[in-house]
This record gives C-alpha cells, structure tokens and sequence, in this order.
C-alpha cells in the first residue's frame, strides 16, 4: 500500500514540475469537461461520472418513451437504461461500473471514527482475530470474544438485560461512521419508550454475526442486536445490518435470528426509519420469546 | 494407515475416504481453514492417486457423514439405483473418469449410471479432472425440466431475470423487469430475492409480478425467493406463483439452520403441485453453493467440494426445475480468489449435471474478495461452453439488494450471440414479436424498457395466437 502511495506522490511530483497538476481550484473546462484543443495541446478535466445527477443520465439515444425513462431511473438504484454496443455496455456505464468497483476495494480495509463511537459512549473489546487478513479468512474467530474481552465487559456491562446493543465494523467501517449515529439513538429511545431494561453498549473489534452467541452467554441476556457493517456492494461502501437473537447462546446459528439489511442512505432503508423498525421487532422477540424462524412460526408466517 | 501411496520417493498414508477426498481437492481457503486440506502439492496429488484406485463401492461404504448421524447422506443412499450401482461397482473412481470422458459413452448413457452413483462418487471424480475435463465432461449432459415452459434443450440458453430491489419497491423491480426482458433475460424464470422475509411482502410480490406477466403473456415462470415455508404461506392463501425456492446444503445440520428437512421440501412440492400456476412437473428451485457449510459451523469436518455434491444429491430426488450454485457468494474464506472461484464453478456445474440435475450457474464474487467483473466474466464464458442450462441477469451484474456481482444482461445477450444459442422457443417467438430479438441477435427494441409503457401489449404482440397461459387460466 505504501509503495502505491510513493509512486502516486512520485507521479504528482512529476507532473507538478511539467506544471500539468490538476487545477487546485477544480475549475471546471470552458466545453464543459470536453476536450479541448489548445496552445499545449490536448487538456482533459472530467466530471464526475459517480455523481447521483450523472448516474441517471440515460445511455439510450432513443428510447420509445423518454419522459417514462425518467420515471423508471428513479425508481431504483439498480443500473437501467444503460444502452449498449452491440450486445456490450456502453463505455460509460463500463467504466461507471469499474469506479464503483474501485471505491469499493479502496475503502473496505477502513477504520470506524474513535469520535463515533465516544459521541454513543461506545468501550471497545475485540475477538480472537488477530489482524485484517486473519479476519478475512477465519470468520469462526471472528464469532468468539477473546478472553480480554470477557473479563472487560464482565467488570463493566450492566448483567441480565432484556436488550443488549453491541455495534462492530464487520466488512465496512464506513457503515457505522454513516449510520451507527442516526440509528443508535433512534433505537435506544424506542427501546426505553417501551419500559425495556438495557444493557450497557459497546463496540467490537473484527467481529462477526454470530458473536452474539458470545455476548449474550457472558451477560446472560435476552435479546442481543448486533448493528454491524454489511459487505460493501457496488459503489455502496456504507450498507449497515442489524441482526438480532432471542437469548443468543452456544449453538444458536442464522435460523434463530431476525435481520434488517441494507440501512444506508444511499437507496437503502434509512437508518432513521431502521432504528425505530428494530425497536419494534425487539419488542416483537420479547413479547413472543423467539427469534428468526420460530418467530415466523408462532406469529403463522407473518 | 489405511491407504498408501508413493510419488518422487514419498510415501503418503491416509486414514479415512473423507480424508482422501479432503486432500485430493484443488486448494480452496475454506478447506485449509477447516484444517482438512493437504499439506504439500505433492501430498495433494498422492491423494488423487489413491482416490483413482478406490473401487465405487468402497466409496459407497463410507459416506463422509454416517447414514444414522445424517438425513443428507440418507436421502443419497436411499434413492440409490441399486441395479445400475451393482453394474459398477468394481469400477474404480479413475475408471469412471474415463468412462464419461471416453467417446464410447455417450450423455445418455452417463446420465443412466448416474444413477448409480452417490455424490462422494460424483465428488471423487470431478476431484481427478482437471478444467477442460470439467468442461468436456459436462458438454455432453443434457438435462431439460418443465414447470410452465421447459428448460436446457438443445441449443437454448436461459436466463434467470434476478430484478431485486434494496426495499422491495414493486415499482423499481418491474421497472428493472422491463429492463431485463428488453435484453432477451427471465426465460428461465423470473426471481425476486424479497429484502423483507414476511408473507405480506413476498405475497405482493407473486400477485404483481404474474400480473405483469399476464398483461404481456410472457411464457416464463416466477419465483418469489423468501424462506421456503414463508412462500408456502402465500400460496396457501392464494398467491399466484409458479415455483418454489429454497437454498440448501450438504449436511442436515446445516440445512436446520437454513429451517429446512426433506419433509418439509415434500410438503412444499406437494403443495405447489396443488395450488402453484405452473403445471410442472418441475416446480421447485434450489440454490446451494460450496462454503455455505463451514459458515454455519456444521461442515463435520468435510471438504466444500463433497459437501456441496452431497447437496446435489440431496436436492435429486425432488426432481426440481432449476438448481444454481452461488459459490462465490459467501466470500474469501471459503474462495479465496478468482481462480478459485471459477474453479468451484466448473466443478459445481459437473456435479450436479451428473447427479442429473437442470444446474444453471450464478458464477459471482462480492467486494471483499480477490476477485472482479473479468473473473466473473471469464467464469461464465467458460460453464457456457459447458453448457450450463442458464444464468443470472441482472442490470450490469449488480444486485443492489444483496451486494454481489453476477452475471449482467448485456453478457445474457452477448454469450448467446457467440454461441449461437436461443432463448426457450416460446420466449424467442415472444422477444421477436417485441422487437427485442431479431434471429438470434438483439433487435431494435432491445435495451430500451420503456417499449412496456409506451405500448399496450396489443400494440406489439400477435394476440390471435394462443395465449402461452391459457390453460393455466382456465384452471384457475
């Protein structure tokens, strides 16, 4: 990674000396990012193809009915009205896809703001993982708490909640830095409008779903949430889930939980609105006693 | 020591069939993080070894799981051929490697012995082909199912239009619909991935997706994939829907975590036999894909590559309609990168053509892998040269609601075009009529969804012939 950076700032020097750098001010070009010929030669200066604006610029030269393909682009996130070249993408949406692509692996080895996590009163504890590449490879570690760990939320977590929050990074730290604090307070308010007992929260280091199992057999909980980043999708580096667990213990595995995926603002569910659904469905757990597909079963598949 | 075997002056010992499986494998990350792969490239080839001698029926006395710890491994073994397994077996595994390669035997023959074979056979033998045999292998092995139209007929190639939306708008997935008929995808069947798992939700979407494809007579099926016993639910108060989905593994303990058993895959097949649009008699799909054990914790100890045949041989008896495997969906702890995923693919694709299943192919990667859209792409070119029964098409191989890439619509077009291949011929009569498809190629309609809502369905199509659905209507 550092080699990279040293050839870029070798690059930029370079460039600098040539007095070819990007225009510090982002002055845009007279021809509106086009080319243009002048005194030196060729100059490019792009806009932006990631913008929100620009992905919805249609790549259809001639669609049956324009003002509907207006309509259909802003129902969705998903790449429409693209066009093509033969049966290829065009090389706009090629190259789209590429930077998303590209965003993406830039920024999935982040870190989550220390600010975020003080601003919620957030302690953090880590797994048995021991470094970013471990934590890729063996997701069991990443399930189980490390002794540390234990003895630290022991000494200070209130025991015995009926709801127990834990926040982690998972696959996108970005996802708690965006969202963790609009939903968190969300959350904790509707949970406390409804009389219910909480734990005290905290962060985990490279963690895993399946820590709950951890969590809840250390403090003897009823329901946990895990609020955790999602693997990053396509120029979405910041979707967050929340799963949770009816006394999440040894054993238990996905079939005990419920979720809520896709929290982002960027087409996603908003974390505002997620905060309060979770609310609701912890009540749910507790009222009925189960989680994931006994829930379904008692309340006849809805 | 049970099994031993010499290469370059190095003698290797193997105690057990799981642990010659195990090791005979092409290195996988999820198998050396389970601790089961081999030590050394050599031990790795000393395994294939021993694995080529072993007769089929030393492999039939040892399942990987036993038959009284297992419901997989007794499904397998009680919907075994038993006169077609006694024609082979004293064959060994590197005798049957040849069997299917050989221009002696032809698909039909192969697809007979099959059924025969257990999926630690099945799985052995993939183990001692290499990529071109993988492909060769299963060029020849035609399988065809029918739920409303029929699938993986010669010189077809179909498609899975996958139109998922972050939050279920219904208004976005038609609109990604659009879409994706526009570029000739959905003969397959139509599938949304719900992103909310409630019978509310999951009813809605059947109710307007068969009402879209009602309005426009599109001869295709479609699937609304939630937990299977949500869409039993739906249906069970009326939904329209043709096939039922539900993803599946290679051990009962994994399958319990997914809240599923064989009785209750039987009820499901029962019940969309009864009350589902599509006449069958292939009404169910299922998804599986290598990984999908050890990520519950309930892999026993057993290589991916075995457990995700043993899935294949659990799903056999149900006779489905569509079975995809998603192997590079789990991540990189299970595939590391793109050459171990494309891999798990042709090997994936073997497998379950030659336990005779309808297999379509999702070859996909997500972000945090060592993997991209060139890898994803060179993965599909290659099953279509296999001759895969269909793919996913999603706009530019992003799925917005589950966080992967797969197969795009523009590929669904262009792997046709290269290969000459057409869409079921009901489809491809329907594409033509809407200007989609033009003799095989995209026409001038294609790419453009907006023909669905600038034109009534009378406008483009020929309504005096007979209405793809009309039975099913009448039934209703």
């Amino acid at each position: 990674m550092s080699d990279v950076e040293a050839i870029v700032r070798a690059v930029l020097a370079e460039l600098g000396r040539q007095g070819q750098e990007p225009d510090p001010a982002g002055r845009p070009s007279a021809s509106d990012g086009g080319p243009e010929a002048g005194g030196e030669g060729l100059r490019l200066d792009l806009p932006d193809l990631a913008t929100p604006e620009a992905r919805r610029v249609s790549g259809l030269p001639d669609p049956a009915d324009p003002e509907a393909l207006a309509g259909l682009l802003e129902t969705t996130t998903a790449r429409l009205g693209v066009g093509r070249a033969g049966p290829r993408p065009r090389t706009r949406s090629l190259l789209l896809f590429q930077a998303d692509h590209g965003v993406t692996q830039d920024a999935i080895h982040g870190e989550v703001d220390e600010a975020v996590k003080e601003g919620l009163g957030l302690f953090t504890v880590d797994t048995e993982v021991a470094d970013g590449e471990e934590y890729l490879l063996r997701p069991d570690l990443g399930r189980r708490l490390s002794a540390e760990a234990k003895a630290t939320i022991a000494e200070r977590c209130v025991a015995r909640p009926q709801v127990q929050i834990v926040a982690a990074a998972g696959l996108s730290a970005a996802a708690i830095n965006h969202n963790l604090p609009q939903l968190y307070p969300v959350l904790e308010q509707g949970l406390r409008d409804r009389g219910l007992r909480l734990g005290t929260p905290f962060f985990i280091e490279r963690a895993r779903v399946g820590v709950i199992n951890d969590v809840g057999e250390a403090l003897d909980a009823d329901v946990v949430v895990i609020l955790i980043g999602e693997r990053p999708g396509l120029g979405i580096p910041d979707a967050m889930s929340a799963y949770l667990g009816w006394r999440p213990r040894g054993g238990k595995t996905d079939a005990h939980r419920d979720l809520l995926c896709m929290i982002t603002d960027r087409g996603g569910v908003n974390p505002l609105e997620a905060g309060a659904y979770v609310a609701e469905v912890v009540a749910t757990t507790l009222a009925h006693e189960a989680s994931g597909v006994e829930l379904r079963r008692l309340l006849g598949g809805d | 020591m049970r099994y031993r075997a010499t290469l370059h002056g190095q003698a290797f010992t193997f105690g057990s069939v799981r642990e010659v499986l195990a090791k005979a494998s092409e290195a996988k990350s999820g198998d050396a993080m389970l601790g089961i792969a081999a030590d050394s490239a050599l031990e790795r080839i000393a395994a294939r070894y021993v694995l080529s001698e072993l007769p089929l029926r030393e492999l039939r006395a040892n399942p990987v799981i036993a038959y009284e710890d297992d419901e997989v491994t007794r499904v397998i073994e009680d919907s075994l051929n038993e006169a077609i397994f006694a024609e082979i077996a004293s064959w060994t595994v590197g005798e049957l490697r040849e069997h299917i390669l050989s221009h002696d035997s032809t698909g039909e023959e192969v697809l007979r012995l099959s059924r025969g074979l257990t999926s630690e056979m099945i799985a052995g033998v993939a183990k001692l082909m290499s990529n071109m045999d993988l492909v060769y292998g299963a060029q020849q092995l035609r399988v065809t199912a029918t739920a409303q139209t029929t699938l993986g007929r010669p010189g077809t190639m179909s498609f899975r239009l996958q139109p998922n939306h972050p939050t279920d708008n219904v208004e976005g997935i038609l609109a990604t619909v659009m879409e994706g008929l526009s570029y000739g995808s959905g003969d397959a069947i139509i599938g949304i991935n719900p992103a909310e798992d409630s019978v509310a939700r999951t009813a809605e979407l059947m109710e307007r997706t068969d009402a879209f494809m009602r309005h426009w007579r599109i001869p295709t099926q479609s699937c609304v994939l939630s937990h299977i016993g949500t869409q039993m639910e739906a249906v069970e108060r009326g939904a329209p829907v043709g096939v039922l989905f539900q993803s599946i593994a290679g051990t009962e303990e994994t399958n319990t975590s997914f809240g599923v058993d064989a009785a209750l895959l039987r009820e499901a097949a029962d019940l969309i036999a009864r009350k589902g649009v599509a006449p069958g008699p292939n009404l169910l799909y299922f998804e599986t894909g290598q990984g999908s054990e050890m990520a519950s914790d309930s892999d026993h100890g057993v290589d991916e590559m075995t457990l995700e045949a043993r899935t294949y041989g659990f799903a056999r008896p149900f006779a489905p309609f569509m079975v995809n495997n998603v192997s590079g969906f789990i991540g990189p702890e299970t595939l590391y990168d793109g050459k171990q995923i494309i891999r798990a693919c042709l090997e994936d694709h073997f497998m379950g053509k030659l336990h005779g299943l309808p297999m379509g192919m999702a070859p996909c990667y997500t972000n945090h892998t060592n993997a991209d859209q060139n890898d994803q792409e060179t993965a599909t070119m290659l099953l279509a040269m296999a001759g895969a029964c269909y793919y996913m098409g999603i706009p530019m191989g992003d799925d917005v609601m589950l966080s992967y890439q797969d197969t795009g619509l523009h590929d669904d077009a262009t792997l046709r075009e290269l290969l000459g291949l057409r869409p079921t011929p009901e489809f491809e009569a329907w594409l033509e009529q809407l200007g989609v498809l033009r003799d095989g190629r995209l026409g001038p309609n294609a790419g453009d969804p907006t023909i669905f809502l600038r034109y009534e369905p009378e406008e483009l199509l020929d309504l005096s012939r007979p209405r793809a659905q009309a039975t099913v209507e009448a039934r209703r």
